[in-house]
Order: C-alpha cells, then structure tokens, then sequence
C-alpha cells in the first residue's frame, strides 16, 4: 500500500501549492489592483491611520495639523484647519470620505511620508507607524490676512495674489469668497452646489476674466522685445479710430496726438495700443504670451482640475490661435471670434517677470519640506520657467510702469508706499458696456528699482468704476505690507 | 539522539516562537493589554512540555517531529489569537489543558488501538448522529449559512471535528477488511475498472451521506473534505486511481446538481465565481479577506498592525477573524511568507503522516494513519482554499490555529492516534524489547 500513499502525498502537495499560488497572487501579484477596488476600503481607513504631516505657513503659523482620535485599532486622525477660511483655497482640504484638494492633494505622497520608499519599507520591517513631513509653504500669513481684508470690503467677489519676482514664491494667494475646510465634511455638498459661486471656486487662479489695459503690458513687451517698435515709436493717439471695422475709443473718448510709447502706457491708451497689436502681428503676441505662461495651465503646486489655462478664448469658449481681432485682444479685450481671458495668477506671472529683469520663474507654493524629526528634506529651489523678454526690455518697460503710477492713471496712489517707487499699470476691463459694468485691474511690483514683490488684484465687477481707484488701492497695501513691512 | 531528545529539541523554536510573538504583541498592543496575559504563552508551553514528558514515558518511539510542529502551529494560532484579543489566547490555552487531558486518555485507553476495529460500526453510527446534531431543532446552531455547531446549554461544540475520526476510523477498518475483495472482484467495463457491484452499495452510502451533508449541512467544504477522505482511504486500500476518479465525477455531479437546485447550496458557489457580485452582502466576507492579504504583500504589515475593524466604527474589516478567517489575518500581519510558512508546517506534518502510515506494519494501521493524515492535511486546505477563493467558502475550522475548543480537543486526539501508531510502527523487534523489559 505504499505506492498509493506516496501518491497521495503527492496529491496533497499539488493542493498544497495550489494555496500558495493563489495566497501570492492576492497577496503580491494582484495586490494593486485589489488596494485600487472601490469596494476597498482598507487602503482608505488605513490612511486615516498615519499621522499626516502639518502645512505651515512661511512665517511658521499652522495651516492644518492632524487631530488623533480613538484609541489603538480605533485610533484615527482627523484633520484640522486651525485658521479657517484663511488657507482655505491654495492649500484645500483633505477628509477620508470628501477627498482632497489644493496642495492637501498635490503634496499627499510628502504629507503621508510616501514619498521615501526606503523609509517607509524600513519602517514597516520595524513595525513603525508611517509618518509624514511637514510642507512649509512660501504663504504669509500676514499677507494673506491683509489680501482677505483688502477684499472683503468689496462689493464683489475678486482675487490678491502676491509673488516674489526672483524665486517664485507665492506669497499670498486670496479669493473671495473663501470657505472653511473645517466645514467640508458637513457643507461640501451645498458649496459644490454654488458652482463658480462658491467658495471652493479659487477665483485667484482658476477665474478667468479679460485682464482690460494690465495686458498693454504684454503686449508692449512683445512689441518691444521682438522689435516691432521701440519706446520711442510714435503712433496716432487719436479717438476713435476703426478697428476690424468697429470704432474703438479711449477711455473718456480722450484725443491723444501723436504719442510714443510711455505715453500711451502712462495713460493707458486704446488706439495707441491696438495698432501696436497689429504691428506686432498675431503669431508673435501668442508667442510672448506663452512666454508669459499664457495657453497652458500654471506650473504651480495646484491639481490641474483646480486651475484654469489664461489665452484667447472665442465664444465657445475654446482657445484659439488665429482670426481674432489682435487689435482688441493687444488692449486686453477681444470680441466673439476670440477675447483674451487671464487668471489673477497668471498677470501677477506677468508683473513678476518685468519686475526680475525678464525671467519668470517658475511659481511656487512650497517653500520647504521637513522630514517629522525636524530636518530639511527639500528646499525651494529658485528656478527660471521661461525667459520672457530681455534684461533692456524689462527696464524699459519698468520705467514705463513708474510712469504709470508718478504721473498716468495711477497717479492717485503713488504716494502710497510712503516714498518707495513702484511700477504698476491700471486695467478697466468692460464687462457690459450698457450697464457700465466694469472689471477693475491693477498689477504692478515694488521698489521699482529693486523689486520685492508683485502683485495682481481684481474684483469680478463694479458699475462705472476704474481699476485705478478700486484695484489700485488694495494692490499698493499689498505692496507696502512686503515692503514697509506691513 | 533518540526520538524523545530531538522532540524536545522541536520545542525550542515554538518556545522562541511564543516569546517573540507575544512580546511583540504586547509592545504594540500595549495599553490595551494585561500585564498577567504575558503568561498565557508560558502557559501555553507548560502544556507542550507535559506532553512531551508524557511522551517520554508513554510512546518513547512515536514520531518525534509531528508533536513539535502541531505544537508551531498552535503557538502561531495562539500569538494571532492574542493578538486578536487576548481572553481568545487564555481560551484556547485552556482548550489545550482539556485537549492535553484527552490526548493523554487516548494514549493510555487505546495503546491497543485495534479494539477500534471491533467497535467500528458503533464508532460510525455515533459519528454520523454527531454530523445530524446541527440540524436538529434546539440545539442545532446556524453559522455563516453553514450547520456546523451545537449549541447544548453551556456546551457548545462543532461536531463535524469529531465525525471526522469517527469517519475515518470505520473508513480504515471497513477497507481493511474488503480491500482484497474491492481489488479482486472489479469488473473492467469501457476501459475504466469499476468496483464489484456487490461492493458498491457502502461506496454509494458514502456518496450519499457526502451529499446528504452538502445539502443538508448546507457545508460544500466539510463534504468534500469528508468525501475527500473517503476516496483517498479507498486509493491508498486499491490502488486504484480509477475509483477515485469515479468518485470525483460522482462527487461533482452530485455537487452541481444540488447546486443548481438547491438555493444556499448554489448561493455559496455564486459568490465564489463572482464575490463582486454583491459585494457588501453575501460576496463581502471573502472579499474582505482579499483584500487583507493584498495589504500583506510579501512581508506582512507586522503583528499587531492589522485593521480588523474600521476605525470609528466597529465594522469587521476581517469577519470572523479568530476562526474562518484566521489565515487571511496571518497573511495580512505576516505576509506572503508567513501564509506559506503556515502551509509548509501543514506539509511537513502531511508528510510525517504519510511516513508514518508507509511505515506501519498492518493494513489498519496504515489505512488509518493515511486516512488521519488525508483528513487532516484536506482540512487545511478546504479552509484555506475557502479563504483565498480557490474553491467556495467553508465553515470547518483550521487545524490548530482556529479559535475554539471543538477543533483543539478533536486534533489532539487525532494527533495522538498519529503517534500511538507511529510508536508501534517504530518500536524495535518484539524480542529486543522482552530483554529489555
């Protein structure tokens, strides 16, 4: 009976390897795709369970921090947004059942200590829990308080951002109006119901409105960086003139002789700039444009659903490349064929490009990351994205921006930096022209010799008002908070 | 070295076994742990060390490995069950005090064990009546599905754990006795040899009561281990692979069939081919136990780092974690490598049964040592089978590991009646033994 017991242990075998075969598959080689099954919780709970690291502010204050709760087995942790609405949009908010957003999401693999696998691995042999770093941002939030401040008191919903021209760092980054993340396990559900009303929409970067006479500024730097003109080209400053077959005036219907360039850009006028946009042709207008970050989402921390591409976009709107009217996108509007549309953040890219000699670098909303021990993992590393318009242009067109603000249409604040220059430009983007709805614009940067920051601000609409009076102002606090200190 | 000094030698590892794993039990468990339940693995130990003593004294030539790896088995089921909770882990030492005390009674009361022969079918019709037990009104208990348990007032046992030797026992004696005639009287007929007619009424009552269980048990693992039993005795008495392939065919006729007509029969296999299916009611069990051993991966996450519930609520995230499920948990906190390593000890221990029923001189002997060992050996991998979705889920218990009395006291006897035949196989010459007595 021998040979028929060997053969049954031979059997036995066979079944035996059977289990390991299917016990490797689920636990190694299908693992993945079981860990991404929806029906799969365990990857979601087990999240919950590793102590996320803190998003601070530049200045140290903390923007969110994670909570324990429950004991052992039961032990989780919830997160919490010690100041509120403040952080709410660029840093977003992050909650097992409602997700996350902002850089909660972009920064989840450094936030949850993923992002070093030889640690984690080690970690795990040693049976240690999983710790994340902390992200220290390049926000300030002095800053970001002052932005809210600012535009609280409008009568309409607008955007602040503040970036430092030499590194990139997105010093405050404000829309109104915001949210609590704190909220979001019980209110998600009604703000996403507001839509582009809402307080989860960040208008500051992903609102697009026509940026009005703050995109002379492009269109001047193209101009004067390729070569179409100089500061010195003399065009008619005359109202109004025709355009695409439809007359185009100056603000005020005000007659310019005439004129060469810093005037136009000191009093912002129409038709000077409209035939520069036509000099300047199309094709070469996008070119810059990409230069300036234009047609392409910004290269910031942000997930790519929560930021909108700046360019022309035509009536369906679609961005298009050609048969729009160059002449009324140059002056920052545009018709159905195409208009150009600019996010907040993208014409404070523009302001900070001018203001660092040409180059824009590429934006930031990490300023650093610190392993849970305290020790600096990564740092930010200034870096160029694009050269823009050279050195000479860039001066060139700063001194026509100190223009603006010491004798042109901003005027009204030069004193407002308490004797620092600072170069800047105006924009009054018509909204609905019948009803004189407007969309006050301002961007500029400070000191103008030494720039430190620069600035966008917007709101989304006022009645017969000008982006002097109305976004001039919460700009120019902007400014001297960075560079009065406050 | 004689056998008894290298069965204690055995021990050593499951003594480092219980220290490292309820130490690190503890570490991670920490405050939510007595400092007294420390003691239940030296506990645990004092009982492996009696029984070897026990061993020395009563069976000096049984096999001295399988002792040592059923006592690994049981540390690791131990170090889970702590882990799980530790009033399991003082449970389940205590089972092993009793399943100690039977194991001993078995060695003393049976050391002639051929008067199982004699009682074979007392033994069979009481193991049968134990199989009816949990369907009958009162004390029958419904588990997942399954009828596996009775529940008599304060006694609550699975009565399939001992139906199982009861089984087995008959199985080995009944062959014993007509292999020859099996053998002999088999008519060839279409090229596949069939059993003797005459022959083929026992076979078929075997058959029937397989299927009686599955349909009447509502168990597809229980019958096929029992099943399963059956036909290896019938392979190992034969030597006859036709017989077994008959039987299989047999068996899986018999199993669609029900399956297609009786609805928790089918039910159960519905949710094997396609668990997704409904994913949070029937198909949510085997699912879970999935998706434990993918968070695994090949080293485990380390005892004690397991979610078993969903925190802030108790939700199983692992159902029925100290019995059925135990070796999805031992998969997810030991990894790939201690599932397999669970499986190797299965092995190993297959293999020193099979060795020992090899060895054995007489026919019952070897009939019932490879009958033990098949039953056993199928058990384990009905269960385990069960768990990883490579046949339908069962409700037997793992051997050794599984929390529960009924499972520990059963096996011990099992594992006894192993070594009572491996010492008579292993002693020297009758006549040496007079010289030395």
């Amino acid at each position: 009976m021998n040979a028929p017991i060997v053969r049954l242990f031979i059997g036995v075998l066979v079944l035996f390897a059977l289990l390991v075969g299917f016990t490797s598959n689920w636990a190694v080689f299908d693992a993945d795709e079981l860990a991404a099954k929806s029906q799969n919780k365990r990857p979601l709970f087990e999240a919950q369970q590793i102590e996320r690291g803190k998003i601070l502010t530049a200045d140290g204050e903390v923007i969110a921090e994670s909570k324990p709760k429950g004991k052992g087995d039961q032990l989780r942790y919830v997160r919490r947004y010690p100041l509120g609405s403040l952080f709410g949009n660029p840093v977003g908010y992050s909650f097992l059942t409602e997700g996350q957003t902002g850089l909660e999401q972009t920064q989840q693999a450094v936030l949850t200590g993923e992002d070093n696998e030889f640690v984690s691995i080690l970690d795990q042999i040693r049976g240690r829990q999983q710790e994340g770093s902390n992200v220290v941002t390049t926000l300030d939030s002095g800053a970001q308080q002052l932005a809210v401040d600012q535009l609280d008191g409008q009568s309409a919903p607008g955007a602040i951002v503040a970036i430092e021209p030499d590194t990139g760092a997105v010093k405050a980054m404000v829309a109104t109006p915001g949210y609590d993340p704190n909220t979001i396990p019980t209110d998600k559900q009604q703000l996403l119901e507001g839509g582009q009303a809402s307080g989860l929409f960040n208008r500051s970067i992903q609102g697009i409105y026509p940026p009005g006479s703050t995109f002379k500024v492009v269109t001047a730097a193209a101009a004067l960086d390729s070569g179409a003109a100089d500061p010195d080209t003399t065009l008619d400053g005359s109202s109004p003139q025709t355009f695409s077959g439809v007359p185009l005036e100056n603000a005020g219907g005000e007659e310019f002789g005439d004129i060469d360039m810093r005037t136009a850009l000191t009093h912002s006028v129409n038709t000077y700039f409209a035939q520069l946009g036509e000099e300047v042709g199309t094709g070469t207008l996008l070119d810059y444009m990409e230069r300036f970050g234009f047609e392409k989402d910004p290269e910031v921390q942000l997930p790519d659903d929560q930021m909108a591409t700046s360019g022309v976009f035509n009536s369906n709107g679609k961005l298009v490349d050609e048969g729009f009217d160059v002449a009324r996108v140059a002056i920052g509007q545009g018709g159905a064929e195409g208009q150009i549309l600019a996010t907040p953040f993208q014409m404070a890219e523009v302001a900070a490009a001018i203001a660092n000699g040409g180059k824009l670098m590429r934006p930031s909303l990490v300023q650093e990351v610190k392993d849970p021990d305290g020790r600096t993992t990564s740092r930010l590393d200034p870096d160029v994205q694009s050269d823009v318009v050279s050195e000479d242009t860039a001066a060139e067109l700063t001194d026509m921006m100190t223009s603006v603000v010491d004798e042109g249409t901003a005027a009204a604040l030069a004193g407002d930096l308490g004797g620092v220059t600072f170069a800047g430009k105006t924009g009054t983007a018509e909204k609905n022209l019948d009803e004189r709805i407007n969309q006050p614009w301002f961007i500029g940067f400070a000191p103008a010799d030494d720039p430190q920051i620069a600035v966008a601000a917007t709101i989304e609409q006022c009645t017969g008002c000008f982006g002097g009076e109305v976004a001039g102002p919460m700009a120019t606090a902007m400014m001297n908070y960075f560079v009065n200190g406050g | 070295m004689s056998a008894r000094n290298k069965e204690l030698l055995g021990l050593v590892p499951v003594a480092g076994l219980l220290i490292a794993g309820f130490a690190s039990v503890f570490v991670v468990g920490g405050d939510d742990l007595d400092n007294t339940s420390l003691i239940f693995g030296a506990y645990f130990f004092a009982i492996c060390l009696a029984a070897h003593i026990f061993l020395r004294i009563r069976l000096p030539y049984a096999d001295p490995y399988l002792f040592p790896l059923v006592a690994l088995l049981a540390a690791i089921g131990l170090v889970m069950l702590y882990r799980i909770d530790e009033s399991f882990a003082r449970d389940q030492a205590n089972w092993f005090v009793v399943g100690l005390v039977l194991f001993m009674l078995t060695i003393v009361l049976l050391k002639d064990y051929f008067v199982l022969e004699r009682y074979r079918y007392l033994i069979v019709t009481g193991g049968l009546l134990l199989l009816l037990m949990p369907r009958l009104p009162g004390i029958g208990a419904q588990v997942n599905g399954a009828y596996l348990g009775v529940d008599i007032g304060p006694l609550a046992f699975q009565p399939a754990e001992f139906g199982k030797l009861a089984v087995v026992i008959f199985l080995a004696s009944y062959l014993r006795e007509h292999r020859e005639v099996l053998v002999v009287g088999a008519r060839r007929f279409a090229g596949i040899t069939f059993p003797p007619i005459k022959h083929l009424g026992p076979m078929l009552v075997v058959w029937g009561a397989a299927m009686f269980l599955l349909v009447f048990i509502r168990d597809l693992g229980s019958s096929l281990m029992f099943f399963g039993a059956f036909l290896a005795l019938i392979y190992v008495a034969t030597n006859r692979i036709s017989f077994v392939l008959i039987g299989l065919l047999m068996f899986f006729a018999g199993a669609w069939f029900f399956a297609s007509t009786v609805g928790h029969v089918g039910d159960r296999i519905d949710v094997w081919l396609d668990p997704y299916a409904d994913a949070q009611g029937d198909g949510f069990q085997v699912l879970q136990s999935m998706f434990a051993q993918a968070d695994g991966g090949l080293f485990g996450k380390g005892i004690g780092e397991s979610l078993l519930t969903a925190p802030g609520n108790d939700q199983p995230l692992i159902p029925e974690v100290q019995t059925d499920f135990i070796y999805a948990l031992i998969v997810n906190e030991l990894g790939l490598f201690g599932g397999c390593g669970v499986i190797a000890i299965y092995t190993l221990i297959a293999a020193r049964g099979f060795k020992i029923a090899t060895i054995a001189q007489d026919g019952f002997s070897k009939l019932l040592a490879a009958g033990l060992t098949a039953v056993f050996a199928l058990q384990a991998f009905v269960i385990i089978g069960g768990v990883i979705r490579v046949i339908p889920l069962t409700g037997v218990t793992l051997p050794f590991i599984s929390y529960g009395g009924s499972s520990v006291i059963a096996n011990m006897v099992l594992l006894a009646l192993l070594l009572l035949i491996s010492d008579r196989a292993r002693r020297p010459q009758q006549s040496t033994q007079d010289v030395i007595g």
